[in-house]
């Protein structure tokens, strides 16, 4: 089952795929720019990965990492479907990051990996902004970089886990105004997700709503303001997101 | 909604946290009650933000890995499962290595403050509270860590957060941690690189704080590692005391949740 988040007449619902738009748990069918979508579940603590695909790592210049590279993201950074991220202008180097978004369904503590799927409710796409300009080599990548407002996109759909038939070998895509910059696997994931599971669980409570940002394949590309993001992941839909300028947001 | 209007806090076993008067939050804890962490919104630390820290980097800092000195401010999530309260106990993980006992002041966010200036920065604090911003002890800080830092009960918070007008001077305030009631480690908020209003201004450029989110003003250097079998006692300016207690897995029995 797939399940959005939208505001519509002062109110907010759960939403559904239909044919014309969307439909709402009330009944109500509309076009999706008629509605304002929030992200697909409200977050508990969001886990990023970051050089979690090897040729990503690679372009980067990183080698291999000792330990799952983990960094943390808090509610604020986080905008629905259709959302726009805003650009500084001073920065030579912003770019997406196109995520498989795991989505944990039941506590978590000492799991180990042959176990970890159970914990998954679901999954959900996600993009995760970075400024490179601001990179400062402590707690790299710092929140500067990486939880800036509008920096973590999530949508549209909440996707249940047992509606995906193979989550180790779906695609993910991003389009840069309808030109594919980035493409991969999660067959190529670094660390994949019930041993990122084990890993988190084994210092941590993973509880309902933490969302784990599995890392992003090779293919970034500087993105401007006005350019339209579309991230994709095979049985999850695609993530539309476009970039904002600091005049958009009152900043000269 | 987030409001504080006194002291907030949320005594172990009662149902919703309460909002009293210095003096009935003092009767309360003078009873030995144990409380839960009164936050419910985002808690972020804040690394580097004592200038003692940063010299004891010294040189180090233009040297890999880190190649400059910090320039913004360098910051982390403390998440929800790190969260525990007065009187709390904590699992220490390897008694080899101990944790680190911090003492911050956290900074509690009153009203939703995006690029918040200098000037205005009061009108978004809701109040202070006491953080005991925990880790296993680590002195390589280029690279983000969960392992050492989000740990369960590795915030523990409280005993209240307390209004901003029972703290006159938060850039003026005594830090003390005492372990076992030994002669405490002491330092001061003083010592910050940025104060509050600065830090809030810093921060909020980047990043929204919303209502009941808290923002931490940094733990001091050189603070005390904690073993298994310890109390800590936190103290910071008039707020009330924070004990933590330090425990082995095997002791531990689930009583902060």
């Amino acid at each position: 089952m797939m399940r959005g988040r939208v505001a519509y007449a002062g109110a907010i619902h759960e939403a559904y795929p239909h044919e014309n738009g969307v439909r709402l748990a009330d009944g109500r069918v509309r076009r999706e720019d008629e509605v304002v979508w929030l992200a697909p579940i409200e977050v508990g603590t969001i886990f990023a990965l970051g050089l979690n695909y090897a040729e990503h790592a690679k372009e980067l210049q990183f080698s291999k990492q000792e330990e799952p590279l983990v960094f943390l993201k808090g509610p604020g950074s986080v905008v629905g479907h259709r959302g726009f991220t805003r650009r500084p202008a001073d920065v030579t180097f912003m770019h997406y990051e196109c995520e498989l978004a795991v989505v944990i369904g039941r506590t978590a503590q000492n799991v180990k990996r042959e176990n970890a799927m159970q914990h998954v409710a679901g999954y959900t796409i996600g993009n995760d902004y970075a400024v490179r300009d601001y990179l400062e080599n402590y707690y790299r990548p710092n929140l500067r970089v990486k939880n800036r407002d509008g920096g973590t996109v999530l949508g549209p759909w909440f996707v249940d886990a047992a509606d995906i038939a193979d989550i180790t070998q779906v695609e993910l895509r991003t389009f840069v105004n309808g030109t594919r910059q980035q493409c991969g696997n999660t067959r190529d994931l670094v660390t994949d997700i019930p041993t990122l599971i084990e890993y988190l669980s084994s210092f941590m409570t993973l509880a309902p709503g933490d969302v784990i940002l599995t890392g992003t394949p090779e293919g970034i590309v500087n993105v401007n303001a006005g350019d339209e993001v579309v991230c994709e992941i095979d049985g999850l839909g695609r993530l539309v997101n476009t970039i904002a300028s600091d005049a958009d947001f009152g900043r000269a | 909604m987030f409001v504080l209007a006194d002291h907030l806090l949320h005594p172990e076993g009662d149902p919703l946290p309460r909002d009293v008067d210095a003096s009935a939050a003092a009767a309360l804890l003078a009873r030995g009650v144990a409380c839960r962490a009164p936050v419910s919104g985002t808690v972020y630390g804040t690394l580097l933000n004592d200038r003692a820290a940063l010299d004891a980097l010294g040189d180090a800092v233009h040297a890999a890995p880190y190649k400059a000195p910090p320039k913004a401010p360098i910051l982390y999530v403390k998440p929800r499962n790190s969260f525990a309260g007065h009187r709390g106990r904590v699992v220490v993980p390897d008694n080899a290595a101990g944790v680190e006992v911090g003492a911050s002041l956290g900074i509690v966010i009153g009203r939703t403050a995006t690029r918040v200036s200098v000037e205005y920065a009061a009108d978004y604090i809701a109040g202070y509270t006491l953080i005991g911003d925990l880790s296993v002890p680590h002195t390589n800080v280029y690279r983000p860590n969960v392992r050492v830092r989000a740990r369960d009960g590795f915030c523990v918070i409280g005993p209240a957060l307390v209004a901003a007008r029972h703290v006159a001077t938060p850039d003026q305030l005594d830090i003390a941690v005492s372990l076992n009631g030994a002669t405490p480690f002491t330092a001061s908020t003083a010592s910050s690189v940025r104060n509050v209003a600065q830090l809030l201004a810093d921060v909020t450029d980047f990043m929204t704080l919303n209502a009941g989110d808290v923002l931490t003003l940094g733990v001091r250097h050189g603070s005390p590692v904690a073993h298994i079998g310890d109390t800590a006692t936190l103290t910071i300016g008039n707020l009330s005391p924070l004990a933590i207690s330090f425990v082995g897995a095997d002791q531990h029995n689930g009583e902060q949740s």
